[in-house]
């Protein structure tokens, strides 16, 4: 049983003034996310998203179909039986979302204080949460005195106080900086690694997904279009949106116009190849050029690393007699796919 | 001059009305502002509270009764004053009329400042299991605290203002002060006293409200 089992569900807003048509932001989503999951899901903006995440804490409610956490169907529950519900689910959001009135502290002491905790444990608490983001220092700080980053650790640290079994991040790190995204990134990680959380991580940046996630569903305008593990997504998107999405972080094969401007420089025969986790081996490859005494010169795309597994496309102007070439062509194509670009 | 220095008890006495008067009305249409811009707040469409029957009735109200004159407000509701404090003349009528105005001034600036807490905030809170009630005091109310220290400073110089025009109806306090023994016994310079203790009392409290709200702000 998945920790988070969304079945048909759809979420309609109401027109927004008489005349004017209803949103459909949840169209029929069916997605599991298992326990231990760091689940990205990845969209434009209006695609969805954070309504969709919204729903999974009830922050907003399905219009049909159910939603499981916990093997509990969170639609049928009454607002009070939600507050529980929501008790053992941690949010962090783009725009921090901290109070501005308390310390940061206090701000992590909050759920507590909503969870009912007594005093004396709630300092003890505040302070292994402060510690583990390394805010330890900045507990009497005010929120406006912290940076973007440390706002976000914070928001983090508050959200992990009642040991929620779940954390929805909602575009956490669209707010940041490339570097102090990856360390909100890396503390998301430890989070799952550590305490066992289980994340759904929503964002349009394809690098957060690349970064942290374990499995992907890519969603468009209301559905989730395509799904699963993060390599195979990236190393063989099925939906358009998705393989531009991939195009965000991984330079694969050359477009038209691309190769326009390679041919101007290369007038031999190109072609790509593609590399797929340590199936195909490199040196292997190489080897056959070399042996044939084919001259190359690598002229576009790049091989990533997706959750230690290597995967890309090198894009080869040849140099030699085409029937040499042909030849180890066809030697290579026993190895790998080879598509001749012209 | 020397009218003023005879007439220095009334004015001790005076004062002390309208500082009574403003206090009680501070109190009360404070206090009725604050559930009124609460209402409106938490009522209003998308809100944690939403209902949209009472929002258009609590809105109406509102949008009905602020623009009235005091002048004019203070006659129409004499009939109410009287049902409520057993007189329709003197100081509890004046005040219940006071507190009833200013309740729905109040009202529509109480919810100008919640509005102006970010949304986001009431999300968090809600996501961690916060209910209406925990949410009202421990994120609405904190995080709107130093716009809302500025409303009611900006209420206060109202209620001196309304306090003074009641002075006509036979409330007591600086404006009957000034009206009584200045204006209608032509003696400017009593007038002017009265004028200038109100000054000094609009000054005292605005700077005071200033500095609340700036350590509420933390600025
Ligand atoms: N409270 C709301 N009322 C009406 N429409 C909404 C509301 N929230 C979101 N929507 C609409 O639902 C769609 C999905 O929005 P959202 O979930 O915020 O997308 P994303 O997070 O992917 O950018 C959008 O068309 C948006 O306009
Ligand atoms: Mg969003």
């Amino acid at each position: 049983m998945a920790l988070v089992s969304l079945r048909n569900v759809s979420k309609v807003y109401p027109p927004a003034s008489k005349g004017a048509p209803s949103v459909t932001a949840i169209d029929s989503v069916s997605l599991d996310v298992e326990a231990g999951d760091i689940y990205g899901i990845i969209g434009y903006s209006g695609a969805g998203k954070s309504t969709l995440v919204r729903l999974v804490n009830a922050l907003e409610h399905s219009t049909s179909g159910e939603i499981i956490v916990d093997g509990q169907d969170i639609a049928v529950l009454s607002e009070r039986e939600l507050r529980k519900v929501r008790l053992g689910i941690g949010m962090i959001f783009q725009q921090f979302n901290l109070l501005g009135s308390r310390t940061v502290a206090r701000n992590v002491a909050y759920p507590l204080e909503v969870a009912g905790h007594p005093k004396e444990q709630r300092a003890a608490r505040v302070a292994e949460l402060l510690d583990f983001v390394g805010l330890a220092d900045k507990a009497g700080s005010f929120p406006d005195q912290l940076s973007g980053g440390q706002k976000q650790r914070v928001g983090i640290a508050r959200a992990l106080a009642t040991q929620p079994s779940i954390l929805l991040a909602d575009e956490a790190t669209s707010a940041l900086d490339p570097e102090t995204t990856h360390e909100v990134l890396a503390l998301l990680k430890r989070v799952n690694a550590e305490f066992g959380v289980t994340i759904i991580v929503i964002t349009h940046e394809m690098d957060v997904i690349q970064t942290i996630a374990t499995k992907v569903a890519v969603m468009d305008q209301g559905r989730v279009i395509e799904r699963g593990p993060v390599f195979d997504v990236f190393s063989n998107p099925q939906a358009a949106a998705s393989a531009r999405f991939v195009s965000t972080v991984v330079k694969g094969v050359p477009s038209a116009a691309e190769l326009a401007v390679l041919r101007e420089r290369h007038t031999g025969r190109i072609v790509t190849l593609a590399f797929r986790d340590s199936a195909v081996d490199q040196t292997a490859v190489f080897g056959e050029l070399a042996r044939a005494g084919v001259a190359f010169e690598v002229v576009y795309g790049g091989i990533n690393e997706i959750q230690g597994r290597p995967f890309g496309h090198l894009t080869l102007a040849l140099s030699g007699a085409d029937p040499v070439i042909d030849q180890v062509l066809a030697h290579i194509r026993t190895l790998t796919t080879v598509t001749e670009v012209r | 001059m020397d009218a003023l220095i005879d007439l220095l008890p009334e004015l001790w006495t005076a004062t002390y009305e309208t500082l009574y008067i403003v206090a009680l009305t501070l109190f009360f249409g404070g206090l009725g502002g604050l559930l009124v811009g609460l209402g409106l707040y938490l009522t209003r469409a998308g809100s944690i509270l939403e209902n949209k029957p009472l929002f258009f009735v609590l809105n109406l109200l509102v949008n009905f009764i602020r623009p009235i004159p005091f002048i004019i407000f203070l006659a129409a509701a004499q009939p109410l004053a009287r049902a409520v404090t057993g007189s329709g003349i003197g100081n509890n009528a004046i005040i219940f009329t006071i507190a009833l105005a200013a309740s729905f001034a109040m009202a529509r600036i109480v919810e100008q400042n919640l509005l102006t807490v970010t949304p986001g905030v009431i999300d968090a809170a809600r996501s961690v299991g916060a209910g209406p009630i925990r949410i009202i005091f421990t994120v609405l109310l904190p995080e709107a605290l130093g716009p809302l220290i500025l409303g009611y400073t900006f209420i206060f110089v109202a209620l001196v203002d309304m306090s003074a025009v009641a002075g006509y109806v036979g409330g007591g306090g600086l404006g009957n002060f000034a009206l009584l023994y200045g204006y209608r016994q032509f003696n400017p310079i009593v007038t002017w006293a009265a004028v200038l203790l109100i000054i000094v009392l609009v000054q005292f409290v605005q700077f005071f409200g200033n500095y609340l709200a700036r350590k509420a702000l933390r600025r």
